[in-house]
């Protein structure tokens, strides 16, 4: 009843997706969807509205808070300003796809850590504490400061032992 | 389609398979539509309202409370599973919906208080929810004794089964079936003694994280509807303007728009029961669609009352007021002000200025409302499931009992969602439009249309004696009351601005507390810890303020106000006594860790408060430096007393919360308003506190206690503000007395 993902935007080919509009194909979560409607709808309600991939949350729209956060080709991305013909050729890595048969070690890290309370900006948060361990696999407390997605509850100090904590076990797991 | 299809019947597949509500509150927390049946089971045994036991021994409790990240969906099934005797690891919660039923002596609701405000979930659950797992337990081991044929006295409980003195074992599921056919007690069964508690008290991780991590969770703005269309409203952006003229000929040409609809707003001075603003609603296949839809409006706007209201004016008329242009509402007198005028060495005078501020939820507030002709279902993020109810049943005439009201974990409350404005939009956009609405508001809309703290000037003044001892006080406010546009309701115009009893009244022998209403048009209402918020930054600043006129230790001053341990009247919420033994406990613990009183040498600043709220008595302290314009805090302490702790995990993490919300709004925030309009739009523009400035970690220390439970949504947050400016003091000599900080200290460093 809710929450079923729109079934005009199928996974693979739609035999009558002819231009115009321009289809535009994008690679979300490994699989590949495309997008016929407005182009300049960012790639947030693409998620949300059409895939109901609803993980991927909506804050400002104006890209100041980060709870839109995914990533793009790997990298942090905030979904509500971007918009699907700049989207489209890249592939998306949303909350519902971090985790592979285990949970991610910045997910597990998390659950330990007990960060959330309301939760509503977390996802982002993993995805830019994923972002950041790629980057920087020990970070020290000004790459953490680096990290500029708002939490209304005030988590932030459970958010950075949360990325400590996955900073060791990712470490750890190289070993 | 057919996956929709395929998702209703299973919805009435597993509703047909117990009693109804509980079943759909499952529906909702999984919301994943590959798993209901499997996880849910199909055997589920229903023993009271709250629990339900499967035969393979599984444990599901119901969460009555709205979820606003206060902790309640993991506190409150914690009271029950302790009474039931079930293990914690064995125990799968889920979201009850709101339980509106209609008895004999009228109205009820079957799983008692629902709403979130007061941190009142814990306490009022406390007993009760206690009692309803005690009640489901006696069930249990009534059933076991009928079938060993043996006395239930003589039978125990331990990790979900029921123990024969012989050592024979019958699980919970076994014994589900046979329990559900008893009678229940008459009397509720007694309760543990705490010494036997084996989850309360027990540090516990939010219950369903493992969903909030990988996305899950569903929150009102997720929840979707087939044939819904979003609705977006452009609303007047001035307090109390009307629509003057509108076209809406381009937007009906954006691709997914479906609809324009008008939605009027109330009248000035008209109790508020709607919407909040006159509005015009964009219906649009998607969200992005009526986004753009709504950008495309031509309208234009009428003024209206409030044209002329500036946070500028507001500040010079809450001044003229202080300054003996009226007499103001008396809030409490003590003694004689006069005499204690003469007698006195010292006298002391500040005046501390309040902004208005916003919630800025981190989820917007919206709705999802299907109207049928004699039913409603509503899902949304709440705190006040009942009023929902109550607003939906008064716009449309749906009978309660037809009602449908589902919660979900929402995203940030802080008050803002004890208001159900955008229920009613959403309730009256689907009723022009004769469909489902998804009602989505944007950053925007929200910083804009808020129910606001109330804006106020604190005027304190402080006699001392020649043994420096305080001998008057009088606190005199002049605000913005919190009362806005009251529907009914008997409000006292200074409710939610001055409370009579808070500190020092009771303490000092002479006092006089004054409020004065300064008019506004911008809609006023409860935002986290509301009047103490609101207070007790001018009243623990000045006091640190007359400790440092008179050289006295402002620890030390404060202590002897409170004197001995003792219990005075409270006639507020968080009543009725006020123990000031428990205030200066968490007082004097929080000196002794931060260090205080120990000399330094490194220009680092240490500044303390502390303050009773709703039950709770929580104390602050802050070290901080200032570099060049820039203020580094490099501790922050905080020690609370709020009872009995049913998770510690849980009451770390809203002191934790509470005293970034208080450092981060103490800070940066503020609404200003200019020409009857607000002038913030989006976070640009409300700068909440990010990682980089926020302190590394909050020393939180939880007093061991065996009072009841307080409650500790918003305890956390009065004292930090103004623990913070005596810190700044500290360091600098610089008295900040206007919020937020950060402009001031700027101008005045």
């Amino acid at each position: 009843m809710q929450n079923e993902p729109d079934r005009r935007a199928t996974p693979a080919a739609k035999p009558h997706s002819v231009s115009p509009p321009a289809v535009l194909a994008i690679t979300i979560n490994g699989k590949p969807y495309e997008h016929d409607g407005d182009p300049t709808m960012p790639l947030l309600w693409f998620l949300r509205d059409t895939l109901r991939l609803t993980g991927t949350k909506f804050g400002c729209g104006v890209g100041a808070c980060g709870a839109c956060t995914v990533l793009l080709d790997g990298k942090a991305a905030r979904s509500c300003l971007l918009p699907m013909h700049d989207a489209a050729g890249h592939a998306v890595t949303t909350i519902e796809g971090l985790a592979g048969n285990a949970l991610h070690p910045v997910q597990s890290a998390w659950i330990e850590e007990d960060v959330p309370q309301c939760g509503y900006c977390q996802a982002g948060q993993i995805l830019a504490a994923v972002d950041l361990l790629q980057r920087k696999p020990r970070p020290g407390e000004e790459d953490i400061a680096s990290i500029t997605n708002l939490c209304r509850c005030g988590t932030y100090p459970r958010i950075r032992r949360a990325i400590l904590r996955a900073s060791e076990a990712m470490q750890a797991a190289k070993k | 389609m057919s996956g929709i299809d395929r998702g209703r019947r299973r919805f009435l597949a597993v509703a047909l398979t117990a009693s109804g509500a509980l079943v759909v509150g499952v529906r909702l927390a999984l919301a994943d539509d590959d798993v209901p049946l499997e996880l849910i089971g199909d055997d589920l045994t229903q023993i009271g309202p709250f629990v339900r036991i499967e035969r393979d021994n599984r444990v599901v409790i119901g969460a009555r409370g709205c979820e606003i990240g206060q902790g309640v969906m993991t506190a409150l099934p914690m009271l029950i599973a302790e009474e039931l005797d079930v293990d914690w690891s064995e125990v799968r919660v889920i979201q009850l919906p709101y339980g509106y039923i209609e008895t004999d002596e009228g109205p009820s609701n079957k799983y008692g208080d629902q709403g979130a405000g007061g941190s009142t979930s814990v306490p009022d659950a406390w007993k009760e929810l206690r009692e309803a797992g005690a009640t489901a337990r006696w069930l249990l081991v009534q059933a076991a004794a009928r079938e060993w044929n043996l006395p239930a006295d003589q039978l125990r409980t331990e990790s979900g089964q029921v123990i024969a003195p012989d050592g024979r074992k019958l699980t919970y599921g076994a014994l589900a079936r046979s329990a559900a056919s008893i009678d229940p007690p008459a009397e509720p069964p007694p309760l543990k003694k705490p010494d036997a508690f084996r989850i309360i008290g027990k540090p516990t991780r939010v219950v369903d994280a493992r969903d909030i991590v990988t996305g899950r969770t569903r929150f009102g703005i997720d929840a979707y509807f087939a044939g819904a269309l979003t609705a977006v409203i452009l609303r007047c952006p001035y307090l109390d303007g009307t629509l003057d003229t509108l076209d809406d000929s381009d937007a009906r040409q954006v691709a997914g728009v479906r609809d324009v609809i008008r939605i009027p707003g109330p009248k000035p001075d008209e109790p508020f029961s709607g919407p909040l603003a006159d509005g015009v609603a964009v219906l649009a296949e998607n969200t992005w669609a009526a986004i753009r839809g709504r950008n495309a409006l031509k309208a234009a706007w009428k003024q209206g009352p409030w044209s002329k209201e500036s946070t500028g004016a507001l500040a010079a008329k809450a001044n003229e007021l202080l300054d003996g242009g009226g007499d103001g509402v008396a809030v409490r007198r003590d003694g004689d002000m006069a005499k204690a005028a003469k007698q006195s060495r010292y006298k002391i005078e500040a005046r501390y200025e309040m902004p208005f501020l916003a919630h800025a939820t981190m989820e917007p507030p919206g709705a999802l409302i299907d109207l049928k002709q004699d039913s409603a279902l509503l899902i949304a993020s709440l705190q006040s499931p009942g009023g929902a109810s109550e607003m939906i049943n008064r716009l449309t005439g749906i009978p309660r009992t037809a009602i449908d009201v589902r919660m979900t974990r929402a995203g940030g409350g802080f008050g803002r969602r004890l208001e159900n404005d955008f229920v009613a939009e959403a309730v009256l956009v689907a009723k022009a439009a004769g469909k489902p609405i998804k009602l989505m508001w944007t950053r925007e809309d929200d910083l804009q249309h808020d129910f606001y703290r109330p804006f106020g000037v604190h005027a304190l003044a402080a006699t001392l004696d020649r043994r420096k001892k305080v001998t008057s006080w009088t606190h005199r406010c002049a605000a913005t009351p919190r009362p806005y546009r009251e529907n009914g309701r008997k409000r006292r115009i200074f409710d939610g601005c001055l409370e009579p009893d808070d500190f020092p009244a009771g303490l000092v022998a002479n006092l006089d507390k004054t409020f004065f209403a300064v008019p506004s048009g911008m809609p006023r209402g409860w935002w986290r810890a509301p009047l103490h918020t609101f207070h007790a930054f001018s009243v623990q600043s000045f006091i640190d303020e007359v400790a440092i006129a008179t050289k006295q230790d402002a620890v030390k001053l404060r202590l002897a106000m409170l004197g001995e341990p003792r219990q005075i009247p409270y006639s507020g919420h968080g009543g009725p006594f006020f123990d000031t033994g428990r205030l200066a406990n968490v007082l004097t613990r929080c000196a002794g860790r931060i260090g205080w009183g120990v000399g330094r040498s490194d220009g680092h600043g240490i500044g303390i408060a502390c303050h009773f709220t709703f039950g709770g008595y929580v104390a602050h302290a802050f070290e901080v430096s200032i570099e060049g314009s820039d203020l580094r805090i490099h501790r922050a302490v905080v020690v609370a007393d709020v009872g009995r702790v049913v998770n510690p995990l849980g009451v770390e993490a809203q002191m934790m919360g509470g005293t970034i919300d208080g450092v981060s709004t103490a800070l940066r925030l503020a609404i200003t308003v200019k020409d009857g309009e607000v002038q913030q739009k989006n976070f640009p523009d409300y700068p909440l506190m990010r990682m980089a400035d926020a302190p590394q970690s909050v020393e939180v220390e939880i007093v061991d206690s065996t009072a009841d439970p307080s409650g500790a949504g918003e305890m956390g947050v009065p004292s930090a503000a103004p623990a913070l400016a005596n810190a700044i003091y500290a360091a600098t000599t610089v008295r900040v007395r206007k919020l937020p900080i950060m402009p001031e200290l700027r101008r005045m460093l």
